[in-house]
């Protein structure tokens, strides 16, 4: 039984409406930035909160970069999307896989010193990238993949997590299946192209989700692995463009690319929810 | 050539001897039942006929070929599971189809296969449905269907009747039954249903701790059974058995309250501590061999369960007339010499005595 009570409906809306309003009002603000001139955005204090009328130039300048209205030169933000993009694709597609399989190893097969590599994977969990940090660089570089997309993304892609979310949803896939699959002569691989990895397309999508922003946020590894201007990702270069000191700062084009840096994690999640939603209401049985 | 065979197969976990020697003939096209209580081992025989688990000792024999070391695709089998096992989210086609794709059937054979089982089982309307959205009848079905397409030598069913309700179960059974006098094609058939057993199996192999206790045609097992175990497992209300000693005359059995007036001596008998097996419809009321105390009336109908007791042991009683008697009155009872049991009570072995 729920309670209708009037007075608390409304306490609810408002607090949620709080809420959103704390969450949304920054990327309210840098979107109106955006919006308007440098000029504007320095002189008028507080800044106007009502949508300026430079927006095709400011994200045209931002993209592609150019001469700004202070004469100072801004790097195109187009490439640095692009790197983003590939970095976090690549780390996301990889993860998964290398998890997928690792995960139906485990779960499937018996071999000498199973128990041990899966207790090798779980220790990897307390190891952040930032303890392993220096080992890794000299290793990447000694291999030449700085400045790559392989430097970028190979020391990054295996993940423990995803293998222990696929490795609980493999130990709920009932063992009578797999007999079904051995009887109709299904051997393992196929068994695992055909009937495990069709069934764990929720998890995939989940999982996708999680490993691209993970992928595209990532601003330590590249920061030490790239010093070529190209190969920046796009959370780079956002900081780039904020220098301090004497420098003055295109306010408006800041803005702008960290609302492209926003669109595409924000995308993925929507277009996977739909994925997840469906994945959700088809109960499997 | 037999269809199946089992020569003396023994399965071990570790040191635990799980069965312990089981040999049989199967002939094409027959369906035998294994039937037991649970964890008699039944299943794992099964499955070792399937080639889903390993085999400890001996051999078992496939269409003439030993197929102890054979994956279960080689061995020309098919398994209906109780579980159903179908792929959930590939459609009825797919999931029967699956196994022959993977043989690397045509297209066209394939679809010709599908389509005939779907017809046999009444699913043409299904076929482009998920398992999700079927009835456990349909989904069992499905599961039939997708043995039947790949026209093995052996049928083997894992309980694929106890997941359903008691009505649907009752349907299924005369189903199968249709099936296998259509396609007469040989089955080994597990339940733990001993009712299942009775209606489908043209031979039953009664199971118990890893044993078979009996193998014989359900009239063999019912009117005489080998073992004290097989005597009460198979029918329902159980068979009575009565312990005692049989005079030195033969003509009384006495026990430990009472004693039963036998119609025949038998010198074999006398003298001998038996027991005695007595089916409760053979029990006749108002016979004069002896009286036992009425504790239960249950009537389920068209007939009546009477539960009553003879000292310390109790006993029941069938009989379709009306039963006046009330609780606690005595019951006047009698039978045949046809109707006796007798079995050894330290080897549970029948007696032919």
């Amino acid at each position: 039984m729920i309670e209708r009570r009037p007075a608390l409906t409304v306490l609810s809306h408002l607090v949620l409406a709080l809420g959103v309003l704390v969450v949304m009002f920054p990327v309210y603000v840098t979107f109106i930035a955006s919006t308007q001139t440098s000029q504007q955005i320095i002189t008028q204090v507080p800044m106007s909160l009502a949508p300026g009328s430079n927006m095709l130039e400011t994200y045209r300048v931002a993209l592609f970069g150019g001469e700004t209205t202070y004469g100072s030169k801004v790097p195109p933000v187009a490439s640095m999307l692009w790197v983003s993009f590939v970095t976090a694709m690549t780390i996301a597609i990889g993860k998964i896989a290398i998890s997928l399989l690792s995960a139906f190893a485990f779960v499937y097969f018996r071999f000498p010193g199973r128990s041990l590599c899966f207790w090798m994977i779980f220790v990897t969990l307390m190891l952040p990238v930032e303890v392993r940090i220096s080992p890794t660089y000299a290793v990447v570089s000694n291999l030449g993949m700085l400045n790559t997309y392989a430097g970028l993304t190979v020391p990054l892609i295996a993940s423990a997590t995803a293998t222990f979310l696929f490795r609980q949803f493999f130990l709920t896939v009932p063992d009578e299946l797999v007999e079904a699959a051995r009887i109709d002569g299904a051997g393992p691989m196929r068994f695992f192209k055909d009937v495990l990895v069709p069934l764990s397309m929720t998890s995939v999508a989940a999982l996708f989700v999680i490993q691209f922003i993970y992928g595209w946020n990532q601003y330590l590894w590249p920061l030490l692995v790239t010093t070529d201007e190209s190969m920046a990702p796009v959370v780079m270069g956002i900081k780039r463009m904020i220098s301090g000191g004497d420098a003055q700062n295109e306010w408006n084009v800041v803005m702008a690319t960290a609302i492209l840096a926003m669109l595409p994690p924000a995308a993925v999640v929507l277009l996977m929810q739909r994925w997840f939603v469906k994945g959700l209401v088809d109960a499997e049985k | 050539m037999a269809a199946v065979e089992l020569r003396s197969v023994k399965k071990n976990f570790g040191k635990v001897a799980v069965i312990h020697g089981v040999s049989t003939v199967i002939d094409k096209g027959e369906f035998v039942v294994i039937v037991g209580p649970s964890g008699c081992g039944k299943s794992t025989l099964l499955r070792m006929v399937a080639g889903l688990e390993e085999i400890s000792e001996g051999e078992v024999v496939i269409g003439g070929r030993v197929v102890n070391g054979l994956e279960p695709k080689d061995r020309d089998i098919a398994m209906v599971f109780q579980n159903y096992a179908l792929y959930p989210h590939m459609r009825v086609y797919d999931n029967m189809a699956y196994g022959l794709r993977i043989r690397g059937l045509s297209k066209d054979d394939i679809d010709r296969r599908v389509r005939e089982a779907a017809k046999i089982l009444e699913l043409d309307a299904l076929l482009d449905r998920k398992p999700r959205q079927l009835s456990g009848g349909q989904r069992q079905r499905v599961a039939m269907g997708r043995a039947i397409v790949r026209h093995p030598q052996v049928f083997l069913f894992d309980e694929p009747l106890s997941n359903l309700d008691a009505k649907l179960r009752v349907q299924m059974r005369l189903e199968l039954q249709k099936l296998h006098r259509r396609l007469g094609v040989t089955s080994l058939y597990v339940t733990h249903d001993q009712v299942e057993a009775m209606t489908l199996g043209q031979r039953i192999i009664v199971m118990n701790a890893g044993r078979a206790e009996q193998i014989g045609t359900p009239a063999e097992v019912y009117h005489r059974p080998a073992t004290t175990f097989v005597a009460s497992f198979i029918g329902s209300p159980p068979m009575n058995l009565l312990r005692g000693r049989v005079s030195a005359d033969g003509t009384q059995f006495r026990t430990d309250s009472g004693s039963i007036n036998l119609r025949q001596a038998r010198a074999a008998r006398a003298g001998r501590e038996l027991l005695l097996g007595l089916r409760p419809e053979a029990l006749d009321i108002g016979g004069t061999q002896f009286a036992a105390e009425i504790e239960m009336i249950e009537s389920l109908g068209a007939d009546h369960l009477i539960h009553a007791r003879l000292g310390m042991q109790s006993l029941v009683a069938r009989t379709a007339d009306e039963i006046k008697l009330a609780l606690g009155a005595s019951l006047a009872l009698g039978f045949s010499a046809d109707a006796e049991h007798w079995f050894d009570p330290q080897t549970t072995q029948r007696l032919e005595i």
